[in-house]
C-alpha cells in the first residue's frame, strides 16, 4: 500500500504513461510537484514516499528536489509569492516593487509572515518579460505588470 | 488616433509565420489552425508517401537554423540521426526558455500549438522517431496545460498515436515540464531532466543523436524551429530561405523587453534593420534616449546604441557588430540604466543557475558576482576590472556546456563598452548615472 494518497498516485500513474515501464524515475519531477501542490512544501517524508512509490533511491529524489528552484523544502505558508527580479523586470522597476512587498508583508526574501500566510521568494526569469514586473503565486498563477498598488489589491483578495 | 492607423504600418512589416494564428479568434484551437492550411503539409506527406530524404533536402534548402540560440543548421542536425537504429528514437521540443528576456516559445505554445505539433510530427517522420516530448518551462504553467489540450485535440483527430491518418506511420507526443532550472535549456541537461535527474549537461561526444534519452538516438530542437517546419514543407525550402537574407533564412521572432514602449513578440523577416524593429515596438519608452541593447539574451554581447543602430537583425548582421542573434531576446536599455547595477543582476543570474558540475563555472560565476557586488556596495578596488576580465576569460572555454561561456559574455561586453561607468563607481562608491540625476 502506498503511503501517498490515492488522488496523488492517480496523477503519478497518468504521468508514468508517458515513459517506458522500466523508466519510472522519469516521473519524479511531476510526482514531486503533485505532492508539493497538495502539502505546500516537501518534507523528508514526502521525498521518501515519492521514492518508495517510484521504486528509486531516496537520494535520487533528494537530488532533484534540491536542484530545481520551484521545489520548496521548507514551509512556504498558504501563498508563496515568487517575484522575478531578473534584467527585464529590473529595468521595469521590480526593485521598488520588491521593497514595497517587503514593507507591506514585513518579511525579507525566503521568510514567512507571522501568520504563515505569505512567503516571499526571489525568482529568476520566468519567460514572461513583456509583462514585467510580474510574480507567480504557488508556482501556478501568474500576475502581470504589477505596481505596488496592484499588489495591495491582489493580496487583499487572497483569503 | 484610431487604432487602425496606429497599427497599419506595424502589420505590414510583421510576418507572422510561427505566430500565424495569433490575431485570429480561438487562435490555439485545431479548427483555427486547419483553417489557415494547418496539417495540410502532413497530409500531403502521408498521402503522397514523400520520402524522408526528399523532405530533409527541403529543410536544408530552407536555410533554417536552430532558433534556441546556437543557430545550428536544422537540416544538418536532423541528418545526424541514425537511419537504421532499432528500438525507440526520441524527438524533443525544447520549450524551456529561461534565457532572461525570452518569451517567444510561450507565445507559440499559447497561440499556435498545433504548428509545433505538426512540425514535430513531420520531424518524426523524417527522422523515424517514435516518441516525442515537449519540455515546457516550469514557470508558464497555463501554457503547459493548454499544450496538453492541444495534444488531446490532435490525438482525437488521428494526428498522433498509432497509424497517423491511417498511414503506417506512428508517433506519440507528450508534454512534460521543468521546475525552475535555466540549465535545462541546454539539450543534454534537458535529456537528463527527462530521465528524472538533476539537469547537469553531459560531456559531448557522444552527441544526443547517438546517445540521448535512455541512451537512445535523440534529436532536440527549439520550439520556434519546429513551428517553422510546416510552412517550409507547404511553401518549399527556397521560399522560406527567400524570406530572409544570406545565411539567415526565414522569419524570426524577437522578444522585445526592457525600456521599450510596447514590449512583446515581433515576428519579422530576417535582415530587418534594427532601427525598424525598434520602431515596430514603439521606440524607447517615455521618449528616452537609447543607451544599449542586448540583442539576443544575456548570453549575447551588449551593444551600445550607436553600433546597434547600424545593424540588421540576422545572424551575420549581429555577428558583424560583435554580438549574436541568440534566441532573439532583445533587451532595450535607456539612458537612465546603470550598467554596473545591471551587470550585478546578470552575474547573480549565472552564479545562481550554474549547475555546479565544472569548477571554472561553479567557482568563477561566484567570483564574478561577488566582485561586481562589492563595486556596487562601494567596496570596489581599481584592479577589480582586470580581475573581472581575468576570471571571466578563465571560465570561458573551460566547461562542459556553454553556460560558462555565456556567463563571461556580459562581464566582458559591459566593461568593454562602459568601462568609464565602472571606474566611476569604483572611485566614487556610487553610480555615475544616479550621480547625474542628483
Amino acid at each position: 500500500m502506498s503511503k501517498l494518497p490515492k488522488k496523488i498516485t492517480k496523477k503519478i500513474d497518468n504521468e508514468l504513461l508517458k515513459y517506458p515501464k522500466n523508466q519510472k524515475k522519469s516521473a519524479v519531477m511531476a510526482a514531486l510537484q503533485f505532492v508539493q501542490a497538495e502539502h505546500g512544501w516537501l518534507s523528508n517524508k514526502d521525498l521518501s514516499d515519492v521514492a518508495d512509490y517510484l521504486e528509486i533511491p531516496e537520494i535520487a529524489v533528494m537530488e532533484v528536489a534540491t536542484f530545481y528552484n520551484m521545489y520548496d523544502l521548507k514551509p512556504t505558508g498558504k501563498y508563496k509569492i515568487s517575484v522575478c527580479t531578473n534584467i527585464s523586470c529590473m529595468l521595469r522597476g521590480v526593485d521598488s516593487l520588491v521593497n514595497h512587498i517587503k514593507q507591506r508583508l514585513k518579511i525579507d526574501f525566503n521568510e514567512l509572515t507571522k501568520d504563515e500566510k505569505f512567503c516571499l521568494k526571489e525568482s529568476e526569469c520566468m519567460g514572461n518579460c513583456d509583462a514585467a514586473p510580474m510574480m507567480v503565486i504557488n508556482n501556478e498563477k501568474m500576475y502581470e505588470k504589477i505596481s505596488p498598488e496592484k499588489f495591495d489589491v491582489i493580496i487583499k483578495e487572497l483569503k | 488616433m484610431p487604432d487602425e492607423i496606429i497599427n497599419a504600418p506595424v502589420q505590414k512589416k510583421l510576418f507572422p509565420l510561427c505566430l500565424a494564428t495569433k490575431d485570429l479568434n480561438h487562435p490555439a484551437s485545431i479548427k483555427t489552425y486547419i483553417s489557415i492550411g494547418g496539417y495540410e503539409a502532413l497530409k500531403k506527406i502521408l498521402t503522397d508517401k514523400i520520402s524522408p530524404s526528399d523532405l530533409l533536402e527541403e529543410i536544408k534548402l530552407s536555410g533554417l537554423r536552430g532558433r534556441g540560440g546556437a543557430g545550428f543548421p536544422t537540416g544538418l542536425k536532423w541528418s545526424f540521426m541514425p537511419k537504421n537504429a532499432k528500438g525507440e528514437k526520441y524527438l524533443v521540443c525544447n520549450s524551456d526558455e529561461g534565457e532572461p528576456g525570452t518569451f517567444k516559445d510561450r507565445d507559440i505554445i499559447r497561440y499556435n500549438p498545433h504548428q509545433i505539433i505538426e512540425g514535430m510530427i513531420i520531424g518524426a517522420y523524417i527522422m523515424d522517431a517514435t516518441v516525442g516530448f515537449n519540455y515546457i518551462h516550469g514557470e508558464i504553467w497555463n501554457e503547459y496545460l493548454s499544450f496538453g489540450e492541444a495534444l488531446n485535440q490532435a490525438r482525437q483527430a488521428g494526428l498522433l498515436g498509432k497509424n497517423i491518418l491511417n498511414s503506417d506511420f506512428s508517433f506519440e507526443l507528450h508534454a512534460v515540464h521543468g521546475y525552475g532550472a535555466y540549465i535545462c535549456g541546454e539539450e543534454t541537461a534537458l535529456i537528463e531532466s527527462i530521465e528524472g535527474k538533476k539537469g547537469q549537461p553531459r560531456f559531448k561526444p557522444p552527441f544526443p543523436a547517438t546517445y540521448g534519452i535512455y541512451g537512445k538516438p535523440t534529436c532536440v530542437n527549439n520550439t520556434e524551429t519546429f513551428a517553422s517546419i510546416p510552412w517550409i514543407i507547404r511553401h518549399g525550402g527556397q521560399a522560406f530561405n527567400d524570406l530572409g537574407v544570406a545565411n539567415s533564412g526565414g522569419t524570426k521572432i524577437f522578444s522585445v523587453s526592457g525600456h521599450i514602449s510596447n514590449p512583446g513578440n515581433y515576428e519579422i523577416q530576417m535582415g530587418m534593420p534594427f532601427s525598424e524593429l525598434l520602431d515596430l515596438a514603439g521606440g524607447v519608452w517615455k521618449g528616452h534616449k537609447l543607451k544599449a541593447v542586448i540583442p539576443g539574451g544575456p548570453s549575447t554581447a551588449l551593444v551600445p546604441a550607436h553600433t546597434i543602430m547600424q545593424a540588421t537583425m540576422d545572424y551575420d548582421g549581429l555577428s558583424k557588430i560583435g554580438s549574436s542573434l541568440g534566441a532573439g531576446s532583445m533587451i532595450v536599455m535607456d539612458e537612465t540604466t546603470c550598467m554596473v547595477n545591471t551587470l550585478k543582476r546578470l552575474s547573480y543570474f549565472f552564479y545562481e543557475e550554474s549547475c555546479g558540475q565544472c569548477t571554472p563555472c561553479r567557482e568563477g560565476t561566484g567570483w564574478v558576482y561577488r566582485i561586481v557586488k562589492r563595486i556596487v556596495d562601494g567596496q570596489g578596488r581599481l584592479d577589480d576590472l582586470n580581475l573581472l576580465k581575468d576570471v571571466s576569460q578563465k571560465i570561458s572555454g573551460r566547461t562542459i556546456c556553454a553556460l560558462g561561456d555565456a556567463a563571461a559574455v556580459p562581464v566582458l561586453s559591459f566593461i568593454k563598452h562602459f568601462e568609464v561607468e565602472f571606474e566611476y563607481f569604483i572611485r566614487h562608491g556610487k553610480s555615475m548615472i544616479e550621480s547625474l540625476n542628483d
